[in-house]
Protein backbone atom coordinates (compact mmCIF):
# COMPACT_ATOMS: atom_id res chain seq x y z
CA UNK A 1 0.00 0.00 0.00
CA UNK A 2 1.80 3.22 -0.91
CA UNK A 3 0.14 5.51 1.40
CA UNK A 4 2.00 3.37 4.33
CA UNK A 5 5.59 4.43 5.80
CA UNK A 6 7.73 1.35 5.44
CA UNK A 7 11.11 1.17 7.65
CA UNK A 8 13.45 -1.44 8.23
CA UNK A 9 16.02 -1.44 11.13
CA UNK A 10 19.32 -3.54 11.12
CA UNK A 11 20.98 -3.98 14.29
CA UNK A 12 22.76 -6.48 16.51
CA UNK A 13 21.30 -8.63 19.33
CA UNK A 14 21.43 -6.53 22.29
CA UNK A 15 21.68 -3.10 21.30
CA UNK A 16 18.02 -2.27 21.26
CA UNK A 17 17.00 -2.10 17.24
CA UNK A 18 13.86 -3.61 18.24
CA UNK A 19 13.07 -1.38 21.34
CA UNK A 20 13.78 1.46 18.85
CA UNK A 21 11.04 0.35 16.82
CA UNK A 22 8.78 -0.06 19.10
CA UNK A 23 9.64 3.77 20.80
CA UNK A 24 9.23 4.80 16.92
CA UNK A 25 5.72 2.67 16.87
CA UNK A 26 4.94 4.71 20.17
CA UNK A 27 5.84 8.12 18.67
CA UNK A 28 3.71 7.77 15.78
CA UNK A 29 0.83 6.39 18.03
CA UNK A 30 0.75 9.54 19.99
CA UNK A 31 0.57 11.68 16.83
CA UNK A 32 -2.53 10.04 16.17
CA UNK A 33 -1.60 7.13 13.29
CA UNK A 34 -1.67 3.88 13.20
CA UNK A 35 1.32 1.77 13.23
CA UNK A 36 3.29 -1.55 13.60
CA UNK A 37 6.19 -1.93 15.17
CA UNK A 38 7.45 -5.48 15.29
CA UNK A 39 10.95 -8.17 14.82
CA UNK A 40 11.75 -10.37 12.86
CA UNK A 41 13.10 -13.36 15.26
CA UNK A 42 16.10 -15.76 14.27
CA UNK A 43 18.32 -17.76 16.76
CA UNK A 44 18.90 -14.25 18.00
CA UNK A 45 22.17 -13.91 20.67
CA UNK A 46 23.93 -10.97 21.31
CA UNK A 47 25.90 -9.65 18.34
CA UNK A 48 23.77 -11.38 15.62
CA UNK A 49 22.24 -9.16 13.15
CA UNK A 50 18.38 -8.62 13.71
CA UNK A 51 15.81 -6.79 12.01
CA UNK A 52 12.94 -5.07 12.94
CA UNK A 53 10.00 -3.15 11.41
CA UNK A 54 7.72 -0.29 11.30
CA UNK A 55 4.49 0.18 9.72
CA UNK A 56 3.00 3.79 9.67
CA UNK A 57 -0.18 4.99 8.14
CA UNK A 58 -3.62 7.02 8.21
CA UNK A 59 -5.51 4.16 8.18
CA UNK A 60 -5.49 0.76 9.56
CA UNK A 61 -3.22 -1.39 8.37
CA UNK A 62 -3.89 -4.84 7.44
CA UNK A 63 -0.75 -6.44 6.25
CA UNK A 64 1.19 -8.60 8.12
CA UNK A 65 4.65 -9.41 5.91
CA UNK A 66 7.86 -7.99 6.55
CA UNK A 67 8.91 -5.03 4.85
CA UNK A 68 10.69 -5.55 1.50
CA UNK A 69 10.73 -2.35 -0.30
CA UNK A 70 11.14 -0.10 2.36
CA UNK A 71 11.22 3.70 2.19
CA UNK A 72 13.49 4.37 4.87
CA UNK A 73 16.37 2.03 6.59
CA UNK A 74 18.20 2.30 10.14
CA UNK A 75 21.56 1.16 10.36
CA UNK A 76 22.36 0.89 14.19
CA UNK A 77 25.73 -0.78 13.38
CA UNK A 78 28.13 0.13 10.77
CA UNK A 79 30.14 -2.98 10.86
CA UNK A 80 26.37 -4.62 9.60
CA UNK A 81 26.82 -2.79 6.28
CA UNK A 82 29.85 -5.55 5.27
CA UNK A 83 27.33 -8.61 6.65
CA UNK A 84 23.94 -7.80 5.29
CA UNK A 85 22.25 -5.95 2.23
CA UNK A 86 20.87 -3.29 3.96
CA UNK A 87 19.72 -1.46 0.38
CA UNK A 88 17.95 -4.52 -0.33
CA UNK A 89 15.00 -3.46 -2.12
CA UNK A 90 15.25 0.06 -0.22
CA UNK A 91 13.62 2.64 -2.71
CA UNK A 92 15.71 5.42 -4.54
CA UNK A 93 13.51 8.33 -3.37
CA UNK A 94 13.60 7.29 0.28
CA UNK A 95 17.28 7.27 2.53
CA UNK A 96 19.45 5.36 4.43
CA UNK A 97 20.64 6.61 8.07
CA UNK A 98 23.17 4.76 9.41
CA UNK A 99 25.25 4.90 12.65
CA UNK A 100 28.49 5.76 12.19
CA UNK A 101 31.50 8.80 12.70
CA UNK A 102 31.98 8.91 8.88
CA UNK A 103 30.29 11.17 6.83
CA UNK A 104 28.04 10.39 4.23
CA UNK A 105 30.51 10.55 1.23
CA UNK A 106 32.53 8.27 2.79
CA UNK A 107 30.04 5.41 3.24
CA UNK A 108 28.22 5.72 -0.26
CA UNK A 109 30.88 2.91 -1.89
CA UNK A 110 29.41 0.64 0.75
CA UNK A 111 25.83 0.70 0.00
CA UNK A 112 26.25 -1.29 -3.54
CA UNK A 113 25.23 1.64 -5.80
CA UNK A 114 22.55 2.89 -3.90
CA UNK A 115 21.42 6.20 -5.47
CA UNK A 116 18.77 7.63 -2.39
CA UNK A 117 20.12 9.77 0.18
CA UNK A 118 22.37 8.82 2.60
CA UNK A 119 22.68 10.18 6.45
CA UNK A 120 24.81 9.69 9.07
CA UNK A 121 24.62 10.66 12.88
CA UNK A 122 27.11 9.34 15.88
CA UNK A 123 25.14 7.76 17.93
CA UNK A 124 28.22 6.33 20.45
CA UNK A 125 29.31 9.94 20.39
CA UNK A 126 26.03 11.25 21.53
CA UNK A 127 25.42 8.47 23.32
CA UNK A 128 28.69 8.27 25.73
CA UNK A 129 28.65 12.13 26.19
CA UNK A 130 25.39 12.03 27.21
CA UNK A 131 24.51 8.82 29.14
CA UNK A 132 28.54 7.87 29.91
CA UNK A 133 27.46 4.67 28.04
CA UNK A 134 26.90 3.15 24.45
CA UNK A 135 23.02 3.19 24.13
CA UNK A 136 22.43 3.93 20.29
CA UNK A 137 18.43 3.56 20.04
CA UNK A 138 18.18 6.78 21.55
CA UNK A 139 20.48 8.67 19.36
CA UNK A 140 19.18 6.18 16.02
CA UNK A 141 15.41 7.27 17.10
CA UNK A 142 16.31 10.92 16.99
CA UNK A 143 17.64 10.90 13.60
CA UNK A 144 14.91 8.71 11.92
CA UNK A 145 12.30 11.36 13.01
CA UNK A 146 14.60 14.12 11.90
CA UNK A 147 15.12 12.35 8.57
CA UNK A 148 11.00 11.34 8.29
CA UNK A 149 9.78 14.32 9.65
CA UNK A 150 6.83 12.06 11.19
CA UNK A 151 6.42 14.56 13.84
CA UNK A 152 8.57 18.10 14.76
CA UNK A 153 11.04 18.40 17.41
CA UNK A 154 9.59 19.53 20.04
CA UNK A 155 6.68 17.24 20.00
CA UNK A 156 8.57 14.37 20.15
CA UNK A 157 10.54 15.79 22.50
CA UNK A 158 7.52 16.28 24.83
CA UNK A 159 6.53 12.92 23.55
CA UNK A 160 9.79 10.93 24.65
CA UNK A 161 9.93 12.65 27.90
CA UNK A 162 6.75 10.90 29.11
CA UNK A 163 7.67 7.97 27.58
CA UNK A 164 10.84 7.80 29.51
CA UNK A 165 9.30 8.92 32.38
CA UNK A 166 7.09 5.86 32.69
CA UNK A 167 10.04 3.40 30.71
CA UNK A 168 12.02 4.29 33.10
CA UNK A 169 9.77 5.07 36.30
CA UNK A 170 12.22 3.04 38.53
CA UNK A 171 15.49 4.93 37.51
CA UNK A 172 14.94 8.53 36.66
CA UNK A 173 18.13 9.21 36.58
CA UNK A 174 18.85 8.25 33.37
CA UNK A 175 15.98 10.30 32.18
CA UNK A 176 17.80 13.37 31.62
CA UNK A 177 20.42 11.57 29.69
CA UNK A 178 18.42 9.97 27.21
CA UNK A 179 16.55 13.58 26.62
CA UNK A 180 20.56 14.75 26.23
CA UNK A 181 20.86 12.46 23.41
CA UNK A 182 17.58 12.92 21.72
CA UNK A 183 18.38 17.04 21.22
CA UNK A 184 22.06 16.52 20.41
CA UNK A 185 21.01 13.62 17.80
CA UNK A 186 18.13 15.93 16.30
CA UNK A 187 20.89 18.70 15.83
CA UNK A 188 23.56 16.26 14.46
CA UNK A 189 21.95 14.15 12.24
CA UNK A 190 23.70 15.04 8.53
CA UNK B 1 -15.79 5.05 25.79
CA UNK B 2 -13.31 2.40 24.04
CA UNK B 3 -9.76 3.37 24.87
CA UNK B 4 -7.07 3.72 22.04
CA UNK B 5 -3.95 1.98 22.59
CA UNK B 6 -0.90 0.25 21.10
CA UNK B 7 0.09 -2.82 22.07
CA UNK B 8 1.30 -6.50 21.65
CA UNK B 9 -0.92 -9.46 21.10
CA UNK B 10 0.41 -11.03 24.00
CA UNK B 11 -0.09 -7.61 26.02
CA UNK B 12 -3.81 -7.31 24.52
CA UNK B 13 -4.77 -10.91 25.74
CA UNK B 14 -3.06 -10.39 29.00
CA UNK B 15 -4.93 -7.30 29.94
CA UNK B 16 -8.08 -8.98 28.90
CA UNK B 17 -7.13 -11.40 31.37
CA UNK B 18 -6.70 -8.74 34.08
CA UNK B 19 -10.22 -7.18 33.12
CA UNK B 20 -11.58 -10.45 33.73
CA UNK B 21 -10.03 -11.14 37.34
CA UNK B 22 -10.39 -14.83 37.29
CA UNK B 23 -9.95 -16.72 40.00
CA UNK B 24 -6.74 -18.88 38.83
CA UNK B 25 -3.98 -19.12 36.66
CA UNK B 26 -2.11 -21.87 36.41
CA UNK B 27 0.73 -22.19 33.93
CA UNK B 28 4.71 -22.64 33.13
CA UNK B 29 6.20 -19.08 33.43
CA UNK B 30 8.87 -19.66 30.55
CA UNK B 31 9.74 -20.78 27.06
CA UNK B 32 7.71 -22.22 25.47
CA UNK B 33 4.69 -20.34 27.24
CA UNK B 34 4.61 -16.59 25.97
CA UNK B 35 4.64 -13.61 27.56
CA UNK B 36 1.21 -13.71 28.81
CA UNK B 37 2.03 -15.35 31.93
CA UNK B 38 4.63 -12.96 32.70
CA UNK B 39 2.74 -9.95 32.02
CA UNK B 40 -0.67 -11.25 33.80
CA UNK B 41 1.94 -12.33 37.04
CA UNK B 42 3.13 -8.47 36.73
CA UNK B 43 -0.99 -8.07 37.46
CA UNK B 44 -1.22 -10.01 40.45
CA UNK B 45 1.96 -8.66 41.87
CA UNK B 46 1.07 -5.82 41.93
CA UNK B 47 -2.43 -6.34 43.43
CA UNK B 48 -4.64 -5.54 39.95
CA UNK B 49 -5.96 -8.82 40.19
CA UNK B 50 -7.32 -11.25 43.30
CA UNK B 51 -6.32 -14.19 41.19
CA UNK B 52 -4.27 -16.83 42.80
CA UNK B 53 -1.34 -17.32 39.88
CA UNK B 54 -0.32 -20.70 40.24
CA UNK B 55 3.77 -21.24 38.75
CA UNK B 56 4.18 -25.09 37.53
CA UNK B 57 7.11 -26.87 36.47
CA UNK B 58 5.62 -27.88 33.09
CA UNK B 59 2.74 -27.53 30.68
CA UNK B 60 1.70 -31.30 31.73
CA UNK B 61 1.30 -30.02 35.46
CA UNK B 62 -0.21 -26.51 34.29
CA UNK B 63 -2.96 -28.19 32.66
CA UNK B 64 -3.57 -30.46 35.25
CA UNK B 65 -3.95 -27.66 37.71
CA UNK B 66 -6.34 -25.93 35.87
CA UNK B 67 -8.23 -29.51 35.80
CA UNK B 68 -8.24 -29.23 39.42
CA UNK B 69 -9.09 -25.74 39.99
CA UNK B 70 -12.12 -25.53 37.75
CA UNK B 71 -13.46 -28.35 38.74
CA UNK B 72 -13.12 -26.88 42.41
CA UNK B 73 -15.40 -24.24 40.94
CA UNK B 74 -12.84 -21.48 40.19
CA UNK B 75 -13.04 -19.50 36.68
CA UNK B 76 -9.63 -20.51 35.35
CA UNK B 77 -7.16 -19.74 32.59
CA UNK B 78 -3.98 -20.14 31.44
CA UNK B 79 -1.23 -19.72 28.33
CA UNK B 80 0.66 -21.44 26.32
CA UNK B 81 2.54 -22.30 22.96
CA UNK B 82 3.65 -24.73 20.45
CA UNK B 83 5.37 -27.61 22.44
CA UNK B 84 4.06 -26.66 25.68
CA UNK B 85 0.21 -26.98 24.16
CA UNK B 86 1.76 -30.53 23.09
CA UNK B 87 2.80 -31.06 26.34
CA UNK B 88 -0.70 -30.68 27.91
CA UNK B 89 -2.74 -32.91 25.34
CA UNK B 90 -3.49 -35.85 27.76
CA UNK B 91 -5.15 -33.33 30.41
CA UNK B 92 -6.70 -30.90 27.06
CA UNK B 93 -8.87 -34.09 26.47
CA UNK B 94 -9.47 -34.89 30.17
CA UNK B 95 -10.68 -31.28 30.73
CA UNK B 96 -13.17 -31.52 27.96
CA UNK B 97 -14.65 -34.77 28.87
CA UNK B 98 -14.96 -33.23 32.79
CA UNK B 99 -16.94 -30.23 30.70
CA UNK B 100 -14.33 -27.53 32.25
CA UNK B 101 -14.65 -24.06 30.49
CA UNK B 102 -10.90 -23.43 31.18
CA UNK B 103 -10.45 -20.28 29.09
CA UNK B 104 -6.69 -20.90 27.25
CA UNK B 105 -4.49 -18.30 25.25
CA UNK B 106 -2.77 -20.24 22.62
CA UNK B 107 0.27 -18.08 21.00
CA UNK B 108 0.22 -20.22 17.58
CA UNK B 109 3.86 -21.90 16.95
CA UNK B 110 5.44 -24.43 14.87
CA UNK B 111 6.44 -27.91 16.68
CA UNK B 112 9.60 -29.63 17.22
CA UNK B 113 11.45 -30.12 14.92
CA UNK B 114 13.46 -29.46 13.01
CA UNK B 115 13.60 -26.84 15.98
CA UNK B 116 11.80 -23.92 15.09
CA UNK B 117 10.19 -21.05 17.04
CA UNK B 118 8.41 -19.34 14.76
CA UNK B 119 4.55 -19.13 13.47
CA UNK B 120 2.70 -21.63 11.93
CA UNK B 121 -0.67 -23.67 13.31
CA UNK B 122 0.53 -27.16 14.04
CA UNK B 123 -0.26 -26.60 17.53
CA UNK B 124 -4.15 -26.04 18.15
CA UNK B 125 -4.52 -28.39 15.01
CA UNK B 126 -3.18 -31.07 15.85
CA UNK B 127 -5.42 -30.35 19.55
CA UNK B 128 -8.21 -30.12 17.02
CA UNK B 129 -9.74 -33.11 18.10
CA UNK B 130 -9.44 -32.82 22.24
CA UNK B 131 -12.88 -31.12 22.54
CA UNK B 132 -11.74 -27.62 23.22
CA UNK B 133 -13.70 -25.24 21.23
CA UNK B 134 -11.44 -22.69 19.15
CA UNK B 135 -11.21 -19.91 17.78
CA UNK B 136 -8.97 -17.87 15.82
CA UNK B 137 -7.91 -14.25 15.50
CA UNK B 138 -6.17 -12.06 13.17
CA UNK B 139 -4.75 -9.35 14.85
CA UNK B 140 -4.18 -8.08 18.75
CA UNK B 141 -7.71 -6.61 18.69
CA UNK B 142 -9.83 -10.02 17.46
CA UNK B 143 -7.12 -11.96 20.03
CA UNK B 144 -8.20 -9.44 22.77
CA UNK B 145 -11.82 -9.26 21.66
CA UNK B 146 -12.03 -12.53 21.37
CA UNK B 147 -10.80 -13.43 24.94
CA UNK B 148 -13.39 -10.97 26.73
CA UNK B 149 -15.85 -13.43 24.57
CA UNK B 150 -14.13 -16.68 26.00
CA UNK B 151 -15.84 -17.68 29.21
CA UNK B 152 -19.33 -16.41 28.04
CA UNK B 153 -19.09 -18.85 25.53
CA UNK B 154 -17.44 -22.22 27.99
CA UNK B 155 -19.68 -21.54 30.59
CA UNK B 156 -22.85 -21.77 29.27
CA UNK B 157 -25.12 -24.25 30.64
CA UNK B 158 -25.71 -25.53 27.36
CA UNK B 159 -21.64 -25.49 26.19
CA UNK B 160 -19.53 -26.22 29.81
CA UNK B 161 -16.66 -26.91 27.25
CA UNK B 162 -12.94 -25.39 27.34
CA UNK B 163 -12.25 -22.58 24.90
CA UNK B 164 -9.05 -22.13 23.09
CA UNK B 165 -8.38 -18.57 22.24
CA UNK B 166 -5.58 -18.74 19.21
CA UNK B 167 -2.96 -15.60 17.61
CA UNK B 168 -0.07 -15.85 15.73
CA UNK B 169 2.71 -16.28 17.15
CA UNK B 170 5.02 -13.60 16.43
CA UNK B 171 3.45 -11.87 13.75
CA UNK B 172 0.46 -10.63 16.16
CA UNK B 173 1.76 -12.08 19.87
CA UNK B 174 4.91 -10.06 19.15
CA UNK B 175 3.71 -7.07 16.64
CA UNK B 176 2.77 -3.80 18.46
CA UNK B 177 -0.58 -2.45 17.12
CA UNK B 178 -3.01 -0.19 17.37
CA UNK B 179 -6.17 -1.15 19.21
CA UNK B 180 -9.75 -0.34 21.20
CA UNK B 181 -9.73 -1.69 24.59
CA UNK B 182 -12.53 -1.22 26.52
CA UNK B 183 -13.12 0.24 29.89
CA UNK B 184 -12.52 -2.43 32.69
CA UNK B 185 -16.03 -1.76 34.41
CA UNK B 186 -17.59 -2.78 31.30
CA UNK B 187 -15.28 -5.94 30.78
CA UNK B 188 -16.48 -7.29 34.30
CA UNK B 189 -19.98 -6.69 33.74
CA UNK B 190 -19.92 -8.63 30.67
CA UNK B 191 -18.76 -11.53 31.76
CA UNK B 192 -20.33 -11.47 35.14
CA UNK B 193 -19.82 -13.86 37.82
CA UNK B 194 -18.92 -17.68 37.73
CA UNK B 195 -22.04 -19.61 39.25
CA UNK B 196 -21.09 -23.43 38.15
CA UNK B 197 -24.53 -25.83 39.38
CA UNK B 198 -21.80 -28.52 40.09
CA UNK B 199 -17.78 -28.14 41.67
CA UNK B 200 -16.22 -29.82 43.89
CA UNK B 201 -16.17 -27.80 46.86
CA UNK B 202 -19.72 -27.71 46.69
CA UNK B 203 -20.32 -29.59 50.43
CA UNK B 204 -23.66 -29.73 50.17
CA UNK B 205 -24.12 -31.86 46.87
CA UNK B 206 -20.52 -34.60 46.68
CA UNK B 207 -20.16 -35.65 43.49
CA UNK B 208 -17.19 -37.11 41.56
CA UNK B 209 -14.78 -35.71 38.15
CA UNK B 210 -12.73 -37.97 36.29
CA UNK B 211 -13.76 -41.69 37.38
CA UNK B 212 -13.95 -44.49 35.28
CA UNK B 213 -16.02 -44.89 32.69
CA UNK B 214 -17.58 -47.95 31.58
CA UNK B 215 -18.32 -49.17 27.95
CA UNK B 216 -22.04 -49.33 29.04
CA UNK B 217 -21.78 -45.80 29.81
CA UNK B 218 -19.08 -44.29 27.82
CA UNK B 219 -20.46 -43.30 24.42
CA UNK B 220 -23.33 -41.75 25.73
CA UNK B 221 -21.14 -39.28 27.55
CA UNK B 222 -18.94 -38.59 24.28
CA UNK B 223 -22.34 -37.82 22.26
CA UNK B 224 -23.59 -35.21 25.39
CA UNK B 225 -19.89 -33.89 24.91
CA UNK B 226 -20.62 -33.84 21.00
CA UNK B 227 -23.52 -32.06 21.46
CA UNK B 228 -22.51 -29.43 23.92
CA UNK B 229 -19.89 -28.72 20.44
CA UNK B 230 -22.94 -28.38 18.14
CA UNK B 231 -24.27 -25.81 20.49
CA UNK B 232 -21.77 -23.98 20.73
CA UNK B 233 -22.31 -22.49 17.41
CA UNK B 234 -25.21 -20.49 18.63
CA UNK B 235 -23.71 -20.06 21.87
CA UNK B 236 -21.11 -17.99 20.13
CA UNK B 237 -23.08 -16.03 18.01
CA UNK B 238 -25.69 -15.25 20.93
CA UNK B 239 -22.53 -13.92 22.69
CA UNK B 240 -20.88 -12.34 19.91
CA UNK B 241 -24.06 -10.22 19.13
CA UNK B 242 -23.94 -9.11 22.61
CA UNK B 243 -20.40 -8.52 22.55
CA UNK B 244 -20.98 -5.53 19.67
CA UNK B 245 -23.58 -4.06 21.45
CA UNK B 246 -20.82 -3.11 24.03
CA UNK B 247 -17.64 -2.59 21.49
CA UNK B 248 -19.76 -1.82 18.05
CA UNK B 249 -17.20 -4.94 16.47
CA UNK B 250 -18.84 -7.75 14.71
CA UNK B 251 -18.19 -11.40 14.80
CA UNK B 252 -19.77 -14.79 13.29
CA UNK B 253 -18.32 -17.76 12.98
CA UNK B 254 -16.63 -16.51 10.43
CA UNK B 255 -15.86 -13.11 8.42
CA UNK B 256 -16.24 -12.82 4.70
CA UNK B 257 -14.59 -10.37 2.68
CA UNK B 258 -15.74 -9.68 -0.67
CA UNK B 259 -17.02 -13.26 -1.29
CA UNK B 260 -20.52 -12.43 -2.65
CA UNK B 261 -19.42 -11.78 -6.73
CA UNK B 262 -16.24 -13.96 -6.16
CA UNK B 263 -15.47 -16.10 -8.81
CA UNK B 264 -11.87 -17.22 -6.48
CA UNK B 265 -11.58 -17.06 -2.94
CA UNK B 266 -9.67 -18.14 -0.58
CA UNK B 267 -10.28 -19.66 2.92
CA UNK B 268 -7.96 -18.47 5.77
CA UNK B 269 -7.16 -18.22 9.22
CA UNK B 270 -5.35 -15.31 11.72
CA UNK B 271 -3.06 -12.66 10.90
CA UNK B 272 -2.50 -13.82 7.01
CA UNK B 273 -6.16 -12.74 6.59
CA UNK B 274 -5.48 -9.50 6.71
CA UNK B 275 -2.38 -9.83 4.08
CA UNK B 276 -5.07 -11.13 1.25
CA UNK B 277 -7.49 -8.73 1.96
CA UNK B 278 -4.85 -6.10 0.52
CA UNK B 279 -4.22 -8.59 -1.73
CA UNK B 280 -7.77 -8.98 -2.48
CA UNK B 281 -8.14 -4.91 -3.09
CA UNK B 282 -4.93 -4.97 -5.57
CA UNK B 283 -6.93 -7.48 -7.59
CA UNK B 284 -10.38 -6.15 -7.21
CA UNK B 285 -8.38 -3.22 -8.39
CA UNK B 286 -7.78 -4.46 -11.77
CA UNK B 287 -11.48 -5.99 -12.07
CA UNK B 288 -10.86 -9.46 -10.41
CA UNK B 289 -13.40 -11.24 -8.85
CA UNK B 290 -11.84 -12.46 -5.79
CA UNK B 291 -12.89 -12.75 -2.31
CA UNK B 292 -11.75 -14.52 1.37
CA UNK B 293 -13.30 -16.31 4.10
CA UNK B 294 -11.19 -16.20 7.33
CA UNK B 295 -12.18 -19.06 9.67
CA UNK B 296 -12.90 -17.34 13.07
CA UNK B 297 -14.34 -20.67 15.23
CA UNK B 298 -12.73 -23.94 13.89
CA UNK B 299 -14.26 -26.19 16.66
CA UNK B 300 -17.22 -26.29 16.16
CA UNK B 301 -16.61 -26.24 12.44
CA UNK B 302 -19.20 -24.61 10.62
CA UNK B 303 -19.36 -26.60 7.73
CA UNK B 304 -22.94 -25.91 6.48
CA UNK B 305 -22.80 -22.11 6.80
CA UNK B 306 -19.48 -22.25 5.19
CA UNK B 307 -20.73 -24.19 2.06
CA UNK B 308 -23.13 -22.24 2.07
CA UNK B 309 -21.45 -18.90 1.60
CA UNK B 310 -19.15 -20.81 -1.06
CA UNK B 311 -21.57 -21.48 -3.15
CA UNK B 312 -21.16 -19.31 -5.83
CA UNK B 313 -17.60 -19.54 -5.77
CA UNK B 314 -15.94 -21.63 -8.59
CA UNK B 315 -12.40 -21.99 -7.49
CA UNK B 316 -11.47 -22.38 -4.05
CA UNK B 317 -8.02 -22.33 -2.34
CA UNK B 318 -7.70 -23.54 1.30
CA UNK B 319 -4.63 -22.32 3.40
CA UNK B 320 -2.85 -24.63 5.42
CA UNK B 321 -0.76 -22.88 7.41
CA UNK B 322 0.25 -26.55 9.24
CA UNK B 323 1.00 -30.21 7.33
CA UNK B 324 -1.17 -32.60 8.17
CA UNK B 325 1.01 -35.71 6.28
CA UNK B 326 -2.65 -36.82 4.82
CA UNK B 327 -0.56 -36.57 1.34
CA UNK B 328 -3.63 -34.50 0.93
CA UNK B 329 -3.63 -31.08 2.50
CA UNK B 330 -3.89 -29.99 6.02
CA UNK B 331 -7.10 -30.37 8.18
CA UNK B 332 -8.46 -27.18 7.15
CA UNK B 333 -8.29 -28.34 3.57
CA UNK B 334 -9.84 -32.20 5.20
CA UNK B 335 -12.73 -29.65 6.80
CA UNK B 336 -13.64 -27.51 4.16
CA UNK B 337 -13.66 -29.82 1.24
CA UNK B 338 -15.94 -32.30 3.34
CA UNK B 339 -18.22 -29.40 4.00
CA UNK B 340 -18.42 -28.50 0.56
CA UNK B 341 -19.17 -32.57 -0.86
CA UNK B 342 -21.45 -33.34 2.23
CA UNK B 343 -23.60 -29.82 0.39
CA UNK B 344 -23.24 -31.45 -3.00
CA UNK B 345 -21.13 -28.47 -4.30
CA UNK B 346 -19.00 -28.80 -7.59
CA UNK B 347 -16.12 -25.87 -6.90
CA UNK B 348 -12.97 -26.67 -8.16
CA UNK B 349 -10.58 -26.76 -4.76
CA UNK B 350 -6.90 -26.85 -4.25
CA UNK B 351 -4.67 -26.88 -0.38
CA UNK B 352 -1.97 -24.79 -0.04
CA UNK B 353 0.30 -25.31 3.02
CA UNK B 354 1.89 -22.18 2.95
CA UNK B 355 3.55 -20.39 6.05
CA UNK B 356 5.00 -23.16 7.92
CA UNK B 357 8.01 -22.49 10.68
CA UNK B 358 7.16 -18.72 10.11
CA UNK B 359 8.09 -18.50 6.16
CA UNK B 360 7.02 -15.09 5.53
CA UNK B 361 3.77 -14.20 3.83
CA UNK B 362 3.49 -11.37 1.10
CA UNK B 363 0.30 -10.13 -0.43
CA UNK B 364 2.44 -10.93 -3.85
CA UNK B 365 2.41 -15.04 -2.56
CA UNK B 366 -1.70 -14.30 -1.88
CA UNK B 367 -1.73 -12.82 -5.56
CA UNK B 368 -0.03 -15.79 -7.24
CA UNK B 369 -2.72 -18.06 -5.52
CA UNK B 370 -5.67 -16.27 -7.03
CA UNK B 371 -3.59 -16.21 -10.36
CA UNK B 372 -3.87 -20.19 -9.72
CA UNK B 373 -7.14 -20.39 -9.57
CA UNK B 374 -7.64 -17.71 -12.14
CA UNK B 375 -5.47 -20.87 -14.23
CA UNK B 376 -7.92 -23.46 -12.98
CA UNK B 377 -10.91 -21.63 -14.36
CA UNK B 378 -9.59 -21.07 -17.99
CA UNK B 379 -8.07 -24.51 -18.63
CA UNK B 380 -10.87 -26.28 -16.71
CA UNK B 381 -7.65 -28.46 -15.03
CA UNK B 382 -7.01 -28.29 -11.24
CA UNK B 383 -4.07 -30.06 -11.63
CA UNK B 384 -2.09 -30.59 -8.37
CA UNK B 385 -4.86 -30.14 -5.70
CA UNK B 386 -2.18 -30.39 -3.03
CA UNK B 387 0.45 -27.83 -3.42
CA UNK B 388 3.06 -25.99 -1.01
CA UNK B 389 3.28 -22.01 -1.24
CA UNK B 390 6.40 -19.25 -1.87
CA UNK B 391 8.70 -23.37 -1.51
CA UNK B 392 12.27 -22.79 -2.72
CA UNK B 393 13.24 -24.86 -5.41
Amino acid sequence: MSNVLEIRWHGRGGQGAKTAALLLADVAFNTGKYVQGFPEYGPERMGAPITAYNRISDTHIRVHSNIYDPQYVVVVDETLLEAVDVTNGLRKDGAIIINSAKSPEELRPLLKGYEGKVYTIDARKISVAALGKYFPNSPMLAAIVKVTGIMDDESFLNEMEGSYKHKFASKPEVIEGNMKALRMSLQEVK
Amino acid sequence: MAIRERLSGNEAVAIAMRQINPDVMAAFPITPSTEIPQYFSTFVANGQVDTEFVPVESEHSAMSACVGSEAAGARTLTATSSCGLALMWEELYIAASCRLPIALACVNRALSGPININCDHSDSMGARDSGWIQIYSENNQEAYDNFVQAFRIAEHKDVRLPIMICQDGFITSHAVENISLLEDDVVKNFVGEYNPEEYLLNQDHSMAVGPYDIPAYYMEHKKQQAVAMENAKQVILDIAAEFEKISGRKYGLFETYKLDDAECALVIINSAAGTAKDAVDKLRAEGKKVGLLKIRVFRPFPAEEIAEALKNVKAIAVMDRCEGFSSQGGPLGAEVKSALYTAGATSKVVDYVYGIGGRDVRVENIEEVYNALFDILETGNVGETYRYLSLRD
